[in-house]
């Protein structure tokens, strides 16, 4: 770099940059704040969905599962579940858990009672119903 | 040293390298159970050992830029760190917290440790990187900000260097963001959304900050290059980290729910963000080849400039290959994240805390660089581990290629358990690389005990 480019010029061009761009970022995350209603399905939300999510999250189901594309890519992704495999299939697998099949990769049994795996189910629907731009491309996910 | 209580720095770096090799121990479980589903199960179901790994690494990442801080602070400010007793104390108070945190982990039912340490009261737990308990999350914030009181009372009684400015916006901004990880909304999108202020906002914005001023002060040091050169070098690097990086954000709202416009932003800005890793490259290999001295430490130098050219392959190449949202509506959540993943964290932060180790620990110890033939098993541990990471970031990438075909684009979709049967194959390679890099690590922990005379230096 020559003379004529300074530190100093170099200084301001990295303060006025990561000012605008963070107050573009500010702003653009303000719109799509605006925008979420008609994208992230919150009518769906009921205090199940909520304790759903709970439950969800004290298992540490993210740790094999991916939701939406984020997790782990250990087991199958689980937002687009409730209609790849209905609310029954999902209770009755995860009470049949683990399979102990030798060799096989092993879902522990979390012992849900009746009343946490209905809550996870409606977590899942409401997820399954999120506005995610046709992601994923099949229902494989 | 120049400064006697540059010294605290030496704890953090020994307390960094054991967890370092704790994490790659978890890895190498996580590469088996891929293959052999039952493995330790269920003892150490994978969800465990996979939080364990990740945990691992961040904790240790941030005992590596904590000691790297302790170091540079003072030499940069040219005076004693403000309280190198509260630096001591902190480093028990982290340490003990984060061990605590792994054993509760993993001897603890994941469910039972949320109640018990206050996931009822406020939950934060259960989510990708920031699965630690409330008391954890809220410990790391106290360490923090003493820590960060700490070295900015000693830059502020000292010389403002732009190398220390840059350093602690980096360390503030990571402990601004990490306030993001207590919200936790019920709607599941927002809480997507504000997590990666946490997740990206570090990794791809204010954590290269921390690495472009590590760097910054190790080529300083070891080539002797004008200051007034780096310095200016350090402030184009990170505007164009953030210019690109804080926007590309966008590349994490493609599928979450988001506005769809967030697929032009982000893919256009995070498209950029290799930009910055490839000036940190040129920047490292122009430094070197200007140098006015051959520092004794050639170890130092070489990861100062692997450094360079990993954080771009794995950051920059492997980031661009699927943050175009036609692209990554493919790819998004399959092994070519995980490719990219490891091959990133790797090259950018892991290789830039083992950069300012080496050159910083030989001074520690009293010397200014260690004898020849420790040198030499740093440097195979060197090539061992990255040669090992890349295959690694290859195979991973290899599976992904057809995980994503076998899965989402053929036109009989198979279902995931199917997919991953198929692609066993790269995941056994996977595993062996692995135990390559474990073999790397072993040999970078063995250069620390080897002695010898130590080499002169010689001008250049």
């Amino acid at each position: 770099m020559s003379g004529t480019f300074t530190k100093a010029m170099a200084r301001n061009v990295f303060y006025g940059g990561t000012v605008f761009f963070f107050l573009l970022f500010i702003a653009l995350t303000f719109d799509t704040m605006q925008g979420l209603p008609k994208s992230d399905n919150r009518a769906a939300i009921t205090p199940a969905v909520a304790a759903g999510k709970h439950v969800w999250e004290t298992r540490n189901c993210l740790g094999c599962h991916t939701l939406l594309g984020e997790g782990a890519y250990y087991a199958p992704e689980l937002g687009n579940v409730y209609k790849r495999r209905g609310p029954e299939f999902i209770k009755a697998w995860i009470q049949s858990m683990p399979s102990n099949t030798p060799g096989r990769r092993q879902m522990p049994q979390f012992n849900l009672t009746d009343k946490e795996l209905d809550d996870l189910v409606e977590f899942l629907k409401y997820t399954s119903e999120i506005n995610t731009q046709n992601w994923p491309p099949n229902i494989e996910g | 040293m120049k400064y006697k209580s540059q010294a605290v720095a030496m704890p953090y770096f020994i307390a960094a390298i054991g967890l370092f090799v704790g994490q790659i121990l978890f890895g190498l479980v996580l590469g088996l159970q891929y293959v052999v589903g039952d493995f330790l199960f269920p003892s150490i179901p994978f969800n465990i050992a996979r939080m364990v790994h990740t945990n691992l690494l961040i904790v240790w990442l941030l005992f590596g830029f904590m000691g790297s801080a302790y170091y540079l602070v003072p030499e940069e400010a040219e005076t004693e760190l403000y309280s190198p007793k509260l630096a001591l104390g902190l480093f028990w108070i982290f340490l003990a917290a984060g061990a605590l945190t792994i054993l509760g982990y993993l001897f603890v039912d994941y469910n039972t440790l949320a109640s018990a340490t206050g996931n009822d009261i406020l939950a934060t737990m259960g989510r990708e990187f920031l699965e630690q308990p409330l008391l954890t999350k809220i410990g790391i914030v106290v360490v923090a900000l003493a820590f960060l009181f700490n070295i900015s009372m000693t830059m502020l009684k000292g010389r403002k260097t732009v190398i220390n400015i840059v350093l602690l916006l980096g360390l503030w901004g990571l402990a601004v963001f990490f306030l993001f990880s207590f919200y936790n909304p019920t709607n599941l999108v927002m809480d997507k959304f504000y997590w990666w202020w946490v997740v990206h906002l570090w990794v791809e914005g204010v954590w290269e900050l921390i690495m472009a001023a590590l760097l910054a002060f190790v080529l300083i040091k070891v080539t002797g290059v004008d200051r007034e050169v780096i310095e200016k070098w350090l402030y184009v690097i990170i505007t164009l980290a953030l210019v690109t990086g804080i926007i590309g954000t966008g590349h994490h709202y493609f599928w979450i729910g988001t506005p769809a416009y967030w697929q032009w932003w982000g893919s256009i800005f995070s498209a950029l963000e290799p930009i910055p890793f490839f000036a940190m490259t040129v920047f490292a290999f122009n430094m070197v080849n200007r140098r006015r001295r051959e520092h004794p430490n050639r170890a130092a130098v070489l990861w100062a400039l692997g450094t360079g050219v990993m954080a771009f392959l794995g950051a920059g190449v492997w980031g661009f290959l699927h943050t175009l949202a036609p692209v990554n509506y493919y790819t998004h959540g399959s092994q070519i994240t995980a490719a990219h993943g490891h091959m990133a964290f790797y090259g950018a932060y892991v290789m830039v805390v083992i950069t300012i180790m080496s050159y910083a620990m030989p001074i520690l110890r009293g010397r200014q660089a260690n004898s020849n033939k420790a040198q030499v098993i740093e440097m195979w541990s060197f090539w061992i581990m990255t040669i090992s990471m890349v295959f690694i970031t290859l195979f991973l990438t290899g599976a992904g290629i057809l995980q994503v075909w076998l899965q989402r684009v053929s036109e009989d979709p198979m279902p995931f358990m199917m997919v991953q049967d198929q692609i066993a194959l790269f995941y056994w390679m996977r595993l062996w690389s692995g135990v390559g890099f474990a073999v790397g690590l072993v040999l970078y922990v063995v250069s620390f005990f080897i002695k010898g005379k130590e080499p002169e230096a010689v001008a250049a």
